[in-house]
Order: C-alpha cells, then sequence, then structure tokens
C-alpha cells in the first residue's frame, strides 16, 4: 500500500473531518443541546432539590409526638400599639423580636421550653389559614431555640396574624415508612415477573436456536418433491392435530366430570400410551422390519399419541380443579395451589399447539420421505413433471394459508380474491421454482429456514418490550402479567439469536464423528452440539435474567406492573423521597443480580 | 469389498482435492493412504462414508453404492463404517463412556437415545471396547480429563462398538508422541487381524506404513501416484509422491 502522503489524500482526509464536524454541528441542533439552560439559577434550584430529596429516601418513620406553638405578628406595624397577650411561660412557648415588621423584613423568633432535640417548621398563617413555611428550627439540649425569619410579601393586613412554630419529636423505635412496604411488594413482584419471563424465553428460545443455527442448517437440503410434500403435509398435520385434540377432548368431558374417572383415565391412558410405544419402537433394529408390521406399529403409534393426548388433557383438568382447592384450603400457602391451578392452563392452552406441532411434524416428515422415495423410484424423465405437480399443489396451499391470514387481518371476506387468486399464483409461484433446479438436484431447504428464522428473530427483537407491552395490556390486562409476557417474547428472540452464534461457534469435529456414526440428525444434535453448548447457555440464561430484571423495572411505565408503575407515578406527583426509595431498591437489585450471576457463572462454565 | 471408481471432489471456490482416484480394498487389507499434507488423504476418507459429498465418481460398497444412497441408507452404510480421527473428536465435556455409546447410535432406536438410554447390551459392548483398549477405569470421567492417548483410544472403542466393516483412520497418530502412535497402530493392527476388520489408514511416517500396512496407496495433489506394496516405494518412487525436494526422515 503506498503510504506517502499525496496532496489527494490529505484532501479526503480534510473533507472527511469536515463533513464528520457538520453532522455533529446538525446533531446538536436537532437534539436541542442547550448549555445556558444548565447554567441557569431557578434551575440549579430546582436540580439540587431534587438531588437532595433522592439523598433522603423515603425509608423509616418515627411516630411524631408534635407540639403546636403560636404567636401573633402583625405586617405591617401598626398605627397603635396593639395589646398583645401574655405569654404563657409554663409550657412551651415563643417570643418574636419584632413583634412587627414590614414585607421582606427579618423577625427573630425564640422559643423555650420545648422538649431537647425537638425540631420542625416555622409557618406563617395569614386569616385564609393556609399554612406558608418560613423556615426550619431545631430545638437544643435545653429545650431553647432562635431563628430568624423573613416575613413573607403579602398584601398588608391590619389585624394581627399568625405565626406558628411545630415542634416535633420522634417516639419510639423506627418502622418502614408505608412508601417502602410497598417498594418491597413491587420488587418482589419485579423480581419474579424477569424470573417468568427468562423461564418462559429459554424454553422456546432453545429449539429455536437450532433451527436458526448456520453450520446446522446448511447441510439440511431435500429433493424438490420431497420439499413440496413436506410443505404440504405440515398444514394438513396442523389441522390433523388440532383435530384429534378436538375430538379427544370430546372423549375426555364425560371423565373429567367425574372425579373418580378422571384419576382412572389418568393412570390408566398414560400407561397404556407407554407400553403401546414400548412395543411399537422395538430398542434396536438390524433390519427393516415388513411393511406389515411397520403399518401396524404405525396405527398402535397414532393411538398412544391419542391417549397421550387424553393424558394431558385430564391431567390440565385435574390440576386445575385441585389447585383451586388447595388455593382456598391452604392459606397463605395457597399460592402453591394457584400456581397448580395455572399451570394446568398453561397444559389445556398448550397442548392443541404442541398436537398442531406434532401433527406438522409426523405428517410433513412422512410425506417427506415418500418424496425421497418417489425421487428414487420414479424413472429421471418423468422426474421433472412431478417436481413441477407437487411443488405447484405445495405453493397452492401455502398460498391459500396466507391468503386466510390476510383475510383474518383485513376481512375481505371473498373467496376469489382470499383463496383462489393465491392458489393459482401459489401454483405458478411453485411450478417456476422448482424449474430452477435440476430433477434429481437438492434444495438448500435448511439455509431457506435458517434465513426466514434469522428475519424473524431480528423484526421481533428489535422492538423494545415496552412496546410489546402495550399489546399485551390489551390482551391479558394491565399488571405483571402483561410485562411477563412482553419480556418473554423479547427474551425469545434476543436469546434465540445468542445461542444460535453459540451453536455456530462449535468445534465441528465432534459433530463429525457423531454423523459419521450413521447417527440422525437430531441424535447430532443431542451428542455433539448439546454437551458443548451446555455452558454458553448457561452463561446467556443468566445474563438475560439480569437484563430482564433491568427491564422489568420500568416495563411498568407502560403498564406491565412491577416497581417501574410506583416509580413513574411518584415521579409524576413530585415526591422524589418516595421515588428516590424505588431507585435505591433497582440499584441494590440489579447489583445482586449482577453478582450472584456472576457467581453462578463462574461455578457452571 | 470396497470399490473406488474416478473418484472426484472440487470444493467450493475451485479447489481440486481428489482428481480421478480410482482404487480397491479388499477384505480384511490393512491399506495405508500417504502423501503431503493437503494431498486430498482426509478429503478422500471423508468421501467414501459421505461426510464430503464427492462431485463425481463411485463408491462401492459391496456392490452398493455410497454415493448414490438416499439419507436412510447412508445411515444404515455409515454404522458399518467406523472413523478415527486426527484429533479424536470426541466430546469432551461428556463421560468417556457416552462417547463409546454415540457409536450405537446407528442401531439404537432414536426416541430412546434422545434421553440418554441405551440397551444394557450395547453398555455392556461399550465396556468391553473400553477394556480391549485398556481404560475401563476411565470409563465414567470426562474426556477431557484423559490424555491425548487415552482420548484416541476412546475414538477406537467408539469405531468398533459400531460392530464396522472397516475403519477408516485419518492419521490416528499425526497428534501423538511416537511411542504412543505405535501403541495406538498396533490397536488397529490388533482389530484388522484378530476381528477381520478392515483399515484404511492415512499416515505421515514411512516407518509405520512398512511396519504396518499390507498395501499402500499415495495421493499427490489430489492425485493417484502409487498403488502397491510399501517395499516398492524406492528412492524415486518417494520423490514422485512428495515431490522434489523432500528428503527420507525415518
Amino acid at each position: 500500500m503506498n503510504k506517502k502522503p499525496s496532496f489527494k489524500r490529505s484532501l479526503v482526509i480534510g473533507f472527511t473531518v469536515v463533513i464528520a464536524i457538520l453532522v455533529l454541528a446538525y446533531g446538536f441542533q436537532v437534539t436541542q443541546v442547550n448549555f445556558e439552560e444548565t447554567r441557569s439559577e431557578t434551575r440549579l434550584t430546582q436540580l439540587s432539590r431534587i438531588i437532595r430529596a433522592l439523598a433522603h429516601p423515603d425509608i423509616l418513620e418515627y411516630e411524631l409526638d408534635e407540639v403546636f406553638v403560636e404567636a401573633p405578628v402583625y405586617l405591617p406595624c401598626p398605627e397603635i400599639d396593639p395589646s398583645l397577650p401574655e405569654t404563657d411561660t409554663r409550657g412551651p412557648y415563643i417570643t418574636l423580636e419584632p413583634y412587627c415588621a414590614d414585607a421582606g423584613e427579618p423577625i427573630v423568633v425564640s422559643g423555650s421550653n420545648f422538649l431537647p432535640n425537638s425540631r420542625g417548621p416555622i409557618n406563617f398563617i395569614p386569616p385564609s389559614g393556609a399554612s406558608l413555611q418560613l423556615g426550619g428550627f431545631e430545638v437544643d439540649s435545653d429545650g431553647n431555640f432562635k431563628e430568624e425569619v423573613e416575613l413573607p410579601n403579602r398584601q398588608p393586613v391590619a389585624d394581627a396574624q399568625t405565626i406558628r412554630v411545630i415542634g416535633r419529636t420522634n417516639v419510639g423505635a423506627p418502622h418502614l415508612s408505608p412508601v417502602a412496604k410497598a417498594t418491597w411488594n413491587k420488587i418482589i413482584e419485579t423480581v419474579f415477573l424477569a424470573l417468568l419471563a427468562t423461564v418462559f424465553g429459554t424454553m422456546i428460545a432453545i429449539p429455536l436456536s437450532f433451527l436458526s443455527a448456520r453450520n446446522l442448517m446448511s447441510d439440511v437440503k431435500s429433493p424438490v418433491t420431497s420439499v413440496a410434500l413436506t410443505l404440504t403435509g405440515w398444514p394438513i398435520g396442523v389441522a390433523l392435530g388440532l383435530q384429534a385434540v378436538r375430538l379427544v377432548a370430546q372423549i375426555s368431558e364425560p371423565l373429567a366430570a367425574n372425579m373418580f374417572l378422571t384419576v382412572a383415565g389418568l393412570v390408566i391412558s398414560p400407561v397404556l400410551a407407554y407400553f403401546i410405544a414400548r412395543w411399537a419402537i422395538p430398542p434396536e433394529e438390524l433390519t427393516k422390519p415388513p411393511t406389515a408390521t411397520r403399518i401396524i406399529r404405525i396405527i398402535a403409534l397414532i393411538l398412544a399419541a391419542l391417549l397421550f393426548i387424553l393424558a394431558t388433557l385430564l391431567l390440565a383438568h385435574l390440576m386445575y380443579v385441585a389447585g383451586n382447592a388447595l388455593d382456598k384450603a391452604l392459606g397463605p400457602f395457597g399460592f402453591i395451589g394457584y400456581f397448580i391451578a395455572q399451570a394446568g392452563e398453561i397444559l389445556r392452552i398448550i397442548t392443541p399447539g404442541f398436537a398442531a406441532l406434532a401433527g406438522a411434524a409426523v405428517v410433513g416428515g412422512a410425506l417427506g420421505n415418500l418424496g425421497m422415495v418417489l425421487t428414487d423410484r420414479i424413472p429421471y424423465s418423468s422426474l421433472r413433471y412431478m417436481n413441477i405437480i407437487f411443488s405447484a399443489v405445495a405453493g397452492a396451499i401455502i398460498f391459500a394459508v396466507i391468503g386466510a391470514g390476510i383475510n383474518w387481518l383485513y376481512q375481505i371476506n371473498d373467496p376469489i380474491k382470499i383463496l383462489w387468486i393465491p392458489m393459482v399464483v401459489g401454483a405458478l409461484v411453485g411450478g417456476v421454482l422448482s424449474l430452477r433446479y435440476g430433477p434429481k438436484d437438492l434444495v438448500p431447504i435448511g439455509s431457506v429456514i435458517y434465513m426466514i428464522m434469522r428475519t424473524i428473530l431480528n423484526a421481533v427483537r428489535s422492538i423494545e418490550p415496552l412496546i410489546y407491552v402495550i399489546v399485551f395490556v390489551v390482551w391479558v390486562g394491565i399488571g405483571p402479567f402483561a410485562g411477563a409476557l412482553a419480556l418473554a417474547l423479547h427474551t425469545i428472540a434476543a436469546l434465540a439469536k445468542l445461542y444460535s452464534e453459540q451453536v455456530e461457534s462449535i468445534s465441528s469435529g465432534p459433530l463429525e464423528a457423531v454423523t459419521a456414526t450413521g447417527a440422525n440428525r437430531l441424535q447430532t444434535i443431542i451428542y455433539a452440539v448439546v454437551p458443548q453448548i451446555i455452558p454458553p447457555y448457561i452463561s446467556f440464561t443468566m445474563y438475560r435474567w439480569d437484563i430482564n430484571v433491568r427491564m422489568s423495572t420500568i416495563i411498568g411505565f407502560a403498564g406491565g406492573g412491577g416497581i417501574g408503575f410506583l416509580l413513574q407515578q411518584n415521579i409524576r406527583l413530585l415526591d422524589y423521597r418516595a421515588a428516590a426509595v424505588q431507585m435505591l431498591a433497582i440499584a441494590i437489585v440489579v447489583a445482586t443480580m449482577d453478582y450472584t450471576s456472576a457467581l453462578i457463572r463462574e461455578r457452571f462454565v | 469389498m470396497l470399490e473406488v471408481k474416478n473418484l472426484t471432489k472440487i470444493y467450493e471456490g475451485g479447489v481440486l482435492a481428489l482428481d480421478d482416484v480410482s482404487f480397491n480394498i479388499e477384505a480384511g487389507e490393512f491399506l495405508a493412504v500417504i502423501g503431503l499434507s493437503g494431498s486430498g488423504k482426509s478429503t478422500l476418507l471423508r468421501c467414501i462414508n459421505r461426510l464430503v459429498e464427492p462431485t463425481s465418481g463411485q463408491v462401492l460398497w459391496s456392490g452398493t453404492d455410497i454415493t448414490s444412497a438416499n439419507q436412510s441408507e447412508l445411515r444404515l452404510i455409515r454404522r458399518k463404517i467406523g472413523m478415527v480421527f486426527q484429533h479424536f473428536n470426541l466430546v469432551t465435556r461428556s463421560p468417556v463412556i457416552t462417547n463409546v455409546l454415540a457409536g450405537r447410535l446407528g442401531y439404537v432406536n432414536p426416541a430412546m437415545s434422545l434421553f440418554n438410554r441405551f440397551p444394557q447390551h450395547d453398555i455392556d459392548a461399550a465396556l468391553s471396547q473400553l477394556e480391549r483398549v485398556g481404560i475401563t477405569d476411565q470409563a465414567y470421567k470426562r474426556a477431557d480429563e484423559l490424555s491425548g492417548g487415552q482420548q484416541q483410544r476412546v475414538g477406537i472403542a467408539r469405531a468398533m462398538v459400531q460392530e464396522p466393516e472397516i475403519i477408516l483412520a485419518d492419521e490416528p497418530v499425526a497428534s501423538l508422541d511416537p511411542v504412543l502412535a505405535h501403541t495406538i497402530m498396533q490397536y488397529l493392527e490388533k482389530i484388522n487381524q484378530e476381528e477381520g476388520v478392515t483399515v484404511l489408514c492415512s499416515l505421515h511416517f514411512l516407518d509405520l506404513v512398512h511396519r504396518y500396512a499390507d498395501r499402500a496407496i499415495a495421493l499427490n495433489e489430489g492425485k493417484l501416484m502409487f498403488d502397491g506394496s510399501p517395499k516398492d516405494i524406492d528412492d524415486e518412487k518417494f520423490k514422485e509422491i512428495y515431490g522434489k525436494e523432500a528428503e527420507r526422515v525415518g
């Protein structure tokens, strides 16, 4: 490279610097940088007031013993000397020197017989009765004090007005203020909100991370017909899965109505499912079994799956009923019952989802295998036509599903526009795409899935949880649950990306070795990938919990529960001492999290 | 039993790793592959069990064409081909026994193996393979606690638990010291002679080739330069295989 300084080079550098300064200068205007404001007298006073309030978090408070002492004051001085009442010197009393003055002039307030070390405000009470604080006082150990205060700028009044001092003494031991108690409740809520979000997020992010790891997906390739048939199989499988759950739910309803039948069904069906599965899946197979056996096995496995769904639905029902009963019976430990009931509810919600996924996987996988067999068996010359036909069917089905989605969003309800046109377009797209590959070429379907996954994850990740929470608040109402769901969604996207990058950086040797033994893809992942990624996964999960705790402190700003709600409320009410308590709590929790997560990471990694 | 016909591999980016290589392996043979680093030895071994997809040519395995096998057929073929690697390629964070049991993955039911469940006779087989290489006492240690020589023995046990008909050994002793190298080579020799397992082994050192191999083939820049008895590698052949500048060591 030519390192000699040349005129052209210097010109380019100079030009770049000028451009950089111009950009920065424009930035000053856009962000309304105004350093004059920082020196303004009133702003500085306000700032110091807030910072001082923040330095006095409202954590502890005492029972207060208060004594009110008053003395008349004239503003301005009357023309005739008023007859001042005699000062009662038996209890605490104050004297004013002088007893009258013009607005803005100082007077000296002296007090005696106060409780030693008590303190309080010196207030001016005009005829309206509204109290105006002029200053404060602190009593010395003898019970006396002397403070100079300025009379306020008020309209002159002929009659006497009042100076009132309030002597306050702390009584008994300090105790937590209501603000501190509320903060404690909310910070607990915050930590658990973050915990739940992390757990939900991690559980979903782990499988997604394998789908979005380039090194695992780039080898996944299939013949055209196999891909097309798999794509066709997915929607069919989803529909079958959902239908199966609906069917089983109808069977389970009469069982669920009777507690004895519920328990009996819950015991019998999984045992039956287990033994059927054990029979249908032999531990080891050296030769391919005959077709009849395989068909019987498939039927048995479908039966086992249905029994398994039945068991799941019954379990969900039982958990819901038992949990609610326990919630009432357990008293302070009712939360365990509540948890069981809600876990039953989760089970009930996710069962159709899992059944749909499993159906899609089974039907898609079976049709994919059929596609491979067809590609092997069909003569080469007609292979191309088969590829075109199956791809067209797959394209039509996918576009029909997309059309249904669009219809749900925009409510077009016109079968020509949302069904027939998409199907024709999809068939054309599918057919044309299949022509891009030779009859026996392999489609890099894994790379396509990888790209789609990455795009979705990046899109989901780029939106802040604070925005998701707005959607979830509409769905599940204001509160920590909405916050947990919003954080979980963001956690899924962020962790899946981080995890998948860990998968991409594993050493490929063991992967190669396990593949060479004849292991299938899933086995390879379990035996060669998983052991390598456990330490970074733990590390990232801890880190994410850390982030979630910090995020959950502000998720309340948008109605997502947690401490953010209190913090925002107190800042709006200008109650900075209360806000200080919440900030302190956040700081303590975040610091503790930081420390413990470092500790756990050290232990595992 | 294994016929390699006109095998060619061109990597993405145009690197020609194998150039029209053809040779046969007889059942029970100990065949050495020699050549410089980068001459295509590893690619050749990996094309046989299709860890690397060949660009053209055929590999025939007792008559079946490995190169045109589909995924499920390939799995059945791979489980009969054991492989031993230069860098052992163990899952270092897993116990030794799990690493050996990984050799049974092609046989066991996939669903059960996902939960690390293996039939008892597989576990017994894994332990007896560890016994053969003399490290039964290390079975439940983590693989990365073992020394290099012990790790390669685990690698051999993993290959042997597959009940293979052939073992592909990719420079199995290149990362070991000379003493350990002989130990490992003796295990391979024993497997070859006592169990009748065919061994296809790539090697750096000619003295190892002379001592252990029945036959040798040599690659230079992807081309097959030599196919015959190790004894026939004279100085002229040597220069052809390793280049004019090369000098014999060992």
